[in-house]
This record gives C-alpha cells, structure tokens and sequence, in this order.
C-alpha cells in the first residue's frame, strides 16, 4: 500500500517506484491474524512497550508521563516520541480502548495489532520520501539504459528492501522507519545544501530518538565546517575571516527552540533530571541481553575463553569465579573475570577516541556531501562497536547510509556488502520462533542476493568487490547458521549451553563488523592523504 | 543483472508471499465439529497411515466416509501416506486414529503448512520458472516478469497457502505435461499429464486438449507412418503410468469400482454452495435443482458442456499447434468450469494456470482474467478470513501486472490477437477505432465494481432478507465477466489459422 502511494506521488519517477517490489504489500502480510486462534507469528516484547506507551501518553497529564511506572518497560523517549503516542492514541480509541488501559498489561486484541502494525507501515510513507528524496540526490552519472542498473533504482531497493529495517519494524515492532525516514530525509537537505532545513530536521529527530546523538557530531562538525565558514582557503583549510555569525545563530536558534520546544514544560515542571534518568539508563550493563556483535562481545568473549582455560589449568580459583559468568553467560550485569570489568565511562572515552579521527577529517579536508556521510557512517559504527549498552539494531544507523555511499563508488560497495551482510545476519536472534524462521532467511536472502547482484552488475567494470578472504567469511554465514538453527538444538547441549548459539553468532559478526569498520575508516583516512598529495 | 539473479529473487519472492500467507489462518480452523479442508488433509493422513490400503476408500467402522472420506485419486492418498509418516516421527498424537480428530495446534499447522510449501517448492515453482525460460522470442526482462506475474497469482496462493490444500502439486504435474509437450518430449508430457490426473481428477478439464493436440500430431505425422507409432507408443505410456498409480488397487474390480464412485459422486448435485458457473447464476432467475430432475441435469450439463468443448478441440485437433494447445487448454477448462457438473469454485484455479501461461501474450486479458478469478473466491476465503491477504496479494499483483507488462498500453485489437477476428468483421462494424478505449474503460470498470464489491461484502452487513445478496453478486458477476471471457478466448483460438498463414506469407 505504501508503494503504491509512492508510485502515485512521484509523477516522474513512478516506474522506477513501481518497479520497487513494494515492501508495503508484505509488510502487512507476517502479522495477519484475523482469528485469535491462530494468533501465530510472535510479537516482541516492544510490541508491548509501545502499547504501553499509547496507554501513559493517552491517561496522564504531562507531569506524570515520564514518573508512571506500572509496566516494566517505562517511557524511556524523548518527548516528541512520547507526543508521537499521545497522537496515535487519539486514533488507537477508534479501533480498540481497551489497549489504551494502563494496568492491561501484555493487551493483544486483533484490532490492537492490526492498528499497531498498520501505524508503523502508515509511517512509513515519511520513509518513502526520504528514500526518494536521496535518490535524486545521487548523481546519475552512469546512465545505463537497462532500469534495473540505475544507481538510483538500486539504491531505491537498497533501502525501501533493506532487511533489518523490515524485520525491526514490520516483525519485531519498532518505528524506525519514519525515524530513519527524518535521518535521511535531513541527510538529503544537506546534500541539496538546505542547511538549515537539514539541521532543522536533525534537532527534531533527536528529541524523537535520542541514539541519533551517536551521529550528531558529524552533523554538527558538517554544519559548521560547510555552512558557517562561507569559503575555504587554497589546499581545503576553513578561511577563518570567512566565519558567519549569522549563521550559526540561525543554527543555534533552531536548535535551541527545537529543544525548548520539547524539553521545556518539563523544565518548567521541574522534571529534567528525572526525563534524562530515563532516557540515558546506564544501570543496565555493558551488553544488551544478546551481545551485540561489536567491540565488547569480543572483549568479554575472550574474558570467558580465559576463564575456560584459566580453571582447566587451575591458574584461577573456582571459588572466586562470580556464579553467574559461568551459567547464565548472557546475564544483564556482567562482571568480567580474567580482563577488568568496563564501566561506563571507559567505553564513553573509548568511543570519544574513534570518532575522533573521523571527525578531524570532516573538518580538515571537507569533501562535501560524501565526505559528511562517510564521517556519519563512522561515528555510527564507532559508538556501536565500543557503546555502552548497545542494542544489535543499532547497526541500522550505519548501514542505511552506507546504502548511499554505496551506489557512488567501488570500494564503498565492498564494505557496504560485507557490513549488511554480516549486520543484518546478527539480527536474526531478535527473530527466534519456529513460522518465523522462513521468514527471516527468505527475507535475508532476497535481499542479499539483490545486493550483491546489483552492485556487482552496477560495477561490472571495476575490480571484484570482495576479495577471497571476505568471500569465504561472509560464506561461512551459511553453516553457522545451519548449525545455530537446526544442529544445535538437536544436541545434548541444548540444555546445558543455551547461549553458545547466541555466542557464536555475537562473535562472528563482530569480527566482520569490526573488519568492514576498519576497512572503512582506513579508506577515509587514506583518500586525505592522496588527494592532498594531488592537491600538493 | 544476470538472469539467474533476478530468477532468484523472483522465486525468493514468490516464497516469501507464500510463507506469510501460510501465517494466517485457514479453512475451519476452530469451527467443530466438521472444520474444513485442512482437517480433511489431516484425516486423511490419519487414515492412509493406521488403515490398510484396501480399506482406504471403504466405508468401514474404522473409516467413516461421511466425516471427509477420501474423494481424491491414489496419489493424493500416497501423498497423504507420506506425509503422515513424517508426522508420526514428529508427533504421533497428529495422526493416532479416532483421537486426533479435530487436531489443531500451532506446531501441528506449521507443520502442515511446511508440507504445502515443500510440495509448491519442489513441483510447481520449478515447473513456472522453466516454463518462462523456455518462451521463445522474449526478452529475459520479459521472461523475469511472466515469472514474478505467474508465481504472485493470488488465487493459487490464497487456496494452497492459506485455505489450505494442494493445488500446487496437481497443477505442477500439468505444467510439467505442457513443458515437456513444448519440447516434444510427448511420452514424458503425457506420463506428467497423468500424474496430474491421478492427483486430482479436476484435471479432467485439461484431458481434452492434451488428448487433442497429442491425437492431431499423429495424425500429422501421417496415421500410417510414425503417427501410429507416436499413437501406440502415448496409449502406452497413459496405460502404464495410470497402472503404476493403481497398482495397490487393482487387486480387485470392487477396489476400483469403490474408487471410481468415490471420486466422480454425481449424487452430489448440480453445484455446491455459491459457484460462480452457468447453473448457478441462472438459479438467481429459475431454480433449476428444483424444476430439472438429477437424471436430467447430468444430461443437460454434459450437454451443453460438450457443445462448448467442440469447436475449439476440433480445431486443434486439425491445426495442432502450441500455441492452440495453450489457449485450447484454458478454453476448455473454462467451458467446463462454466457448464459441467458439481463445479467447486477453487476449480477456477483450472483455468487461471492456463491463463497464467499466455501472460506475456496477452497480458491485458490474462491480468484481467486472473483478478476475476480470485475476485470470485472472495465468499470462501471471506469464510476463511482472509480478506487481508486477500486484498494485499491481489494489490501487489495488480500492480506487477502493470510495471511489468504496462497493460494499460496493451489494448489494442491487434494487442489483444484479435485482428484476424476485426479484420474478418471489418465493413460491418466501424467502432473498431474506438476499442483500445472501451476495452480500457470495461476493465476500469470491472475492477472497481470487484473493489467495491469486496469491501462491501467485508464491511457492510447484507439486508436481512437477502442474506446471501453478496456472495450471490460475487459469483453472478463473475460468471458474467467469465462467459465473456469464454467467447474471446473461443474468438482468438478460431479466428487464429489466418493468422498464422498469414504470417507464415510474410515470413
């Protein structure tokens, strides 16, 4: 439904929409139940969280919205997402009070669900846009005649089939899509250098969702690097003179006025403290109850490793060992054993220090619209891989604009493949029942096989994508699977290593994740160097 | 990109739109004490499993014929033995005799559910994608499109994938039949065409035009030469494969006798339910089952059927050609849904795969065709709640209808093979100019008056003294747009040896 609307709307470009299988026609499709009885396919526990959130937003006057604490999972949003529920509500009362009673807890109701999930798939059409608005931002330079081979096409699909976006949203429950939608959306005003609506945008995202701060120093450098200093000096240094005060005032009004806007009657309420307590929980512990495959799942694999080793050689006391390391293995608090334990603050310096150099290439050498994006990209693999608390789906923050980059040159394409595939294959534990498993390796394969395709046929001309070493790693995904899946549940040690799927599939990913970051980040730092030596 | 890639994606599609329709519900679920067609899938695993063969199509105190007996020829049987051995490894409870009654559970309906997938994966799906390799003259876009359309037919999706039964296999078998005919492989065409047959004998409605264009190649081939050879040669194969299926059964004239009653049960009435066929719309004006003797309208549809059957099968038995063959086989289906004996309305699934085989032809008329079909299922797969996969799979395939084969544009006469029909016509009609725009504005038409139709019948509660006054208009409406159907396609399959002799003069 979303595609055909899409095609509807964009008058010159509709074949190519059209052409786009419209993800709004199976996006309606895994949550069907229009019988209770064959209620089937699973909902999160987000699913519940927002029906939560609609109930909260819809009962309780503003002062109370961030203090209500019946269910576990309290507003833990900024405020536009919570005005985000209080407008959903007022159309969730047509189709189903019931779900808007605080105490129903776990309330699932087909006209719930079906309102629910139509929500997202309604919202979604902000995506679309966006989506369309970035392709007319990528230069069509290759104008193949076959549609097909559009950059433009591909990077349509790229996006609208992304994988982890339909799962994320569509299956598990979640409104990353209009929120991803605003990203992209403001990411295009700045490639069509409407600064001010870009930013704009930005700041109003950020009081939707507040895990886009990961990206907000490459919008920030990008702005004042781009926008305030009107002009750069010879070899691509910022002309000093050439500073506008009014525009950064005009930035800082905006961003200013966004947050009062948001932010301010709980100032007025004297309610900040209690609002930033919520939002930014850092009682929760380093790793997400499924590690998310980034720098820290490495980290604490090898602290068990050592652990294992340490107690076959007796060079630790078992006694001294905490219980729950050895069991649970996936336990919210994690203490660590043979390395030292992280605290928050260890893993907010580590990623201070790799947005550094990402950043300081933005400033210093700023390549326009593509160099902002690649220093976004980075700032979003950098805070997912050393995070505290990382969720799985936040590698969502890098891939969807890496899909730009990737459909503008050779060896973005490269890592964009080895990123999406390994990325999209660590979400597959947020889909674990029996009818959805189909589902997630259809998906996953119709997507991967187009990407792959796609940019192979878009860059027939260049050297293979991947070399045989990322070949064969992103081949080995296939018996991992195979063995996480069907294997392992039929072994002995089902009962007695629940996790080590779990595990297995944490630490393979993070290692390409970890890959295609430094892969990335070492083409970033080492385009400056050649092109200031063409400079020179 | 390569054509293996986007046959890929084609197929993971396909697969994709059939698992998520599987994740709703189907027929009977919940309804005791007779649910649906999936407890009869069921029980009749339950049955070839704990019952020996001889007793499988007899009434027995173990084997009550009433409560879903078994009314499908062997294969479906064996396929039901097999798959009842699966079960029995996973879960014996699904199929222990008497107490799995009623069975339903969520495991359980994964896994019948993984059975009609597995069966779709392994006979139809591959049978479409060779199919729309071996189109000759097109381009692969072409080739992907006629794929992705064939393989999103909403129709067989909704009755395999979510009412529940097993359309695909016995419709695979018969594609498999016209594959190997277009290769003139025959001997394995007509082996393929009897498995079908021995699946399901609703394939009956393909019988006449296989049998047709196989008998007119012999006679091609000269009946005194090696058209005889051909003819003795096919008779063999048809025997010998017909024997294999019912080998178990042929220990005994009654066994089969028992069978034979079983499967063509003409007890049952002239149609069931709300059909959309002849006999049924024409009940709306004369109750016929009511006026006519049973004697009489077996007769009488035999009949008619016959008389419909005739032209279009003479022809192509005097112009065997594969093309005819095509066309020949969804005008007989139709005239048989149309006029023959105790049709079901999923039987119109007999003439969509056929339609589906001349998508790229004439893809306005087939799109056209393939939305009407499932349009009139809408009361059963109401019954089933499916009307959200229902309205978002015909949605989607509308719409690659259109991308793919830009229909709209596709309205001419020429464009709809009905120039040799115009021409023979020209000088007594001068309208001919205008038909791009009638025919465009007809099915404009068409499809509204389903949409609204369907939302309506979702939404709107019928008036109390007409309670079946939405199923009734389905099915009349239906019947309507398939006898036109019926006469354009008669229309193209006679008016068609002009055609080609003319080209033939060109080239």
């Amino acid at each position: 439904m979303c595609g055909l609307s899409a095609g509807a709307r964009n008058g010159g470009r509709r074949l190519e929409l059209e052409l786009v299988p419209r993800p709004g026609a199976r996006r309606l499709l895994p949550q069907v139940p229009p019988h209770p009885h064959v209620t089937f396919c699973s909902h999160s526990t987000d699913f519940e969280v927002h029906r939560n959130w609609l109930a909260i937003t819809h009962n309780l006057p503003l002062s109370q919205w961030y203090y209500e604490a019946t269910s576990e999972w309290t507003l833990d949003y900024p405020p536009f997402f919570a005005w985000f529920e209080y407008a959903l509500s007022h159309i969730a009362k047509y189709f189903d009070p019931k779900m808007l009673v605080i105490e129903n807890l776990n309330y699932t109701s087909p006209a719930t669900i079906f309102f629910q999930r139509f929500s997202v798939i309604f919202t979604d059409l902000l995506f679309i846009y966006a989506v369309r608005e970035c392709c007319r931002c990528v230069n069509g330079k290759r104008a193949a005649k076959d549609i097909l081979e559009k950059p433009t096409f591909i990077l349509a699909v790229l996006l609208m089939w992304n994988f982890g976006l339909l799962i994320v949203d569509h299956i598990h429950f979640q409104y990353n899509g209009f929120l991803f939608g605003l990203m992209l959306l403001s990411v295009a005003r700045l490639c069509q250098k409407r600064y001010l609506e870009g930013a704009l945008l930005f700041a109003v995202l950020l009081h939707f969702k507040h895990i886009y701060v990961y990206v907000a120093p490459a919008y920030g450098i990008y702005l004042l690097r781009s926008y305030c200093f009107t002009a750069s000096n010879a070899d691509g240094s910022a002309k000093w003179r050439s500073f506008s005060f009014l525009r950064i005032t005009l930035l800082g009004l905006i961003v200013c006025l966004v947050s009062a806007l948001s932010l301010g009657p709980f100032i007025v309420l004297g309610q900040l403290p209690q609002v930033i307590s919520r939002l930014f929980p850092f009682k929760r512990g380093l790793c997400h109850a499924y590690w998310a495959p980034n720098f820290w799942a490495l980290y604490s694999a090898v602290d068990k490793a050592l652990t294992v080793i340490g107690l076959k050689y007796n060079f630790l006391d078992p006694t001294k060992i905490p219980k729950a390391s050895m069991t649970g293995g996936l336990v919210q608090e994690f203490q660590h054993t043979v390395l030292p334990s992280v605290t928050p603050l260890a893993t907010l310096i580590c990623t201070f220090i790799s947005i550094l150099p990402s950043v300081f290439c933005l400033w210093f050498k700023p390549q326009g619209p593509r160099g902002f994006l690649q220093c976004l990209v980075l700032c979003a693999l950098s805070s997912f891989m050393f995070g505290w608390h990382v969720h799985e789906k936040a590698i969502l923050l890098a891939i969807l604009p890496l899909s730009l980059l990737s459909v503008q040159r050779a060896k973005d394409a490269g890592i964009y493949l080895i990123l999406t595939t390994t990325g999209h294959f660590s979400l597959f534990p947020l889909l674990f029942t029996a009818p959805e498993l189909p589902i997630k390796i259809l998906l996953m394969l119709l997507f991967s096989v187009y990407s792959f395709s796609s940019l192979k046929s878009l860059y027939r001309r260049e050297k293979p994508l991947l070399n045989w070493l990322e070949t064969i790693y992103l081949i080995h995904l296939v018996p991992l699977e195979i063995f996480c899946e069907i294997v392992f549940p039929l072994t002995p040690w089902k009962l007695r290593f629940p996790f080590v799927p779990l595990l297995l599939t944490s630490v393979y990913c993070a290692v390409g994740i970890m890959y295609a970051w430094l892969k990335l980040y070492i083409s970033v730092l080492s385009e400056r160097t050649s092109a200031r030596q063409k400079a020179e | 990109m390569e054509k293996w890639s986007l046959m890929t994606i084609t197929v993971l599609l396909a697969l994709t739109v059939r698992w998520t329709v599987s994740l709703g519900s189907y027929s009977g679920a919940g309804k005791p004490p007779m649910y649906g067609d999936y407890e009869a899938q069921r029980h009749w695993q339950e049955v070839t499993y704990n019952l020996p063969i001889r007793q499988w199509y007899f009434n027995t105190s173990d084997n009550n014929l009433l409560y879903w007996g078994l009314d499908y020829p062997p294969l479906t049987a064996y396929h039901s033995f097999l798959c009842a051995y699966v079960a029995k490894l996973i879960n014996p409870d699904w199929i222990a005799l008497h107490t799995s009654r009623g069975y339903e559970s969520q495991s359980h309906k994964l896994f019948m559910r993984t059975t009609v997938f597995v069966a779709d994966l392994l006979i139809y799906i591959p049978a479409v994608i060779l199919y729309c390799c071996s189109l000759k003259e097109t381009s692969t876009k072409k080739k992907v499109s006629s794929a992705l359309c064939i393989l999103l037919y909403p129709g067989l999706i909704l009755i395999d994938h979510g009412h529940f039964q097993y359309n695909s296999v016995s419709l695979g078998f018969a594609l498999w039949g016209v594959l190997c005919l277009s290769y003139d492989w025959d001997l394995l065409g007509s082996a393929a065409f009897c498995l079908a047959l021995n699946y399901k004998q609703m394939e009956l409605y393909h019988s006449l035009p296989f049998f047709c264009y196989l008998l007119g190649k012999c006679f091609k081939k000269g009946l005194k030469g090696k058209g005889l050879l051909l003819l003795i040669k096919l008779a063999g194969t048809v025997v010998a494969s017909f024997a294999v299926c019912w080998l178990p059964f042929c220990t005994d004239v009654e066994q089969i006798m028992q069978v034979l009653r079983r499967l063509f049960p003409i007890d049952r009435g002239l149609f069931e339910d709300k059909v959309a066929n002849i006999w049924c719309s024409l009940s709306v004006l004369i109750k016929i089952k009511n006026v006519v003797s049973p004697q009489t309208q077996l007769k009488l549809s035999f009949a008619v059927t016959f008389l419909s059957l005739l032209p279009t099968c003479i022809k192509l038995t005097v112009q065997p050609s594969l093309r005819g063959f095509k066309l020949t086989l969804v005008s007989c289906a139709l005239s048989f849904f149309l006029f023959s004996f105790q049709v079901h309305e999923k039987s119109i699934l007999l003439v969509s795969v056929p339609v589906c085989l001349i998508i790229n032809e004439v893809p306005f008329m087939a799109t056209w065709f393939l939305l009407v079909s499932t349009f009139s299922m809408l009361p059963l797969l109401l019954k089933d709640g499916l009307l959200l996969p229902y309205a978002v799979t015909t949605l989607a395939f509308l719409s690659a209808c259109v991308a793919s084969f830009a229909i709209f544009e596709k309205t001419s006469a020429k464009d709809l093979q009905l120039k040799p029909f115009s021409q023979s016509l020209r000088g007594y009609v001068s309208w001919f100019k205008l038909f791009p725009k009638i025919v465009r504005s007809l099915f404009l038409l068409s499809v509204t008056l389903m949409g609204v139709l369907s939302v309506m019948s979702a939404a709107v509660h019928p008036p109390q003294r007409f309670p079946d006054l939405f199923p009734v208009s389905v099915s009349s409406i239906s019947c309507l747009h398939f006898l036109f159907f019926l006469v354009y396609f008669n229309v193209i399959i006679l008016w068609d040896s002009k055609n080609s002799r003319n080209q033939k003069k060109v080239s």
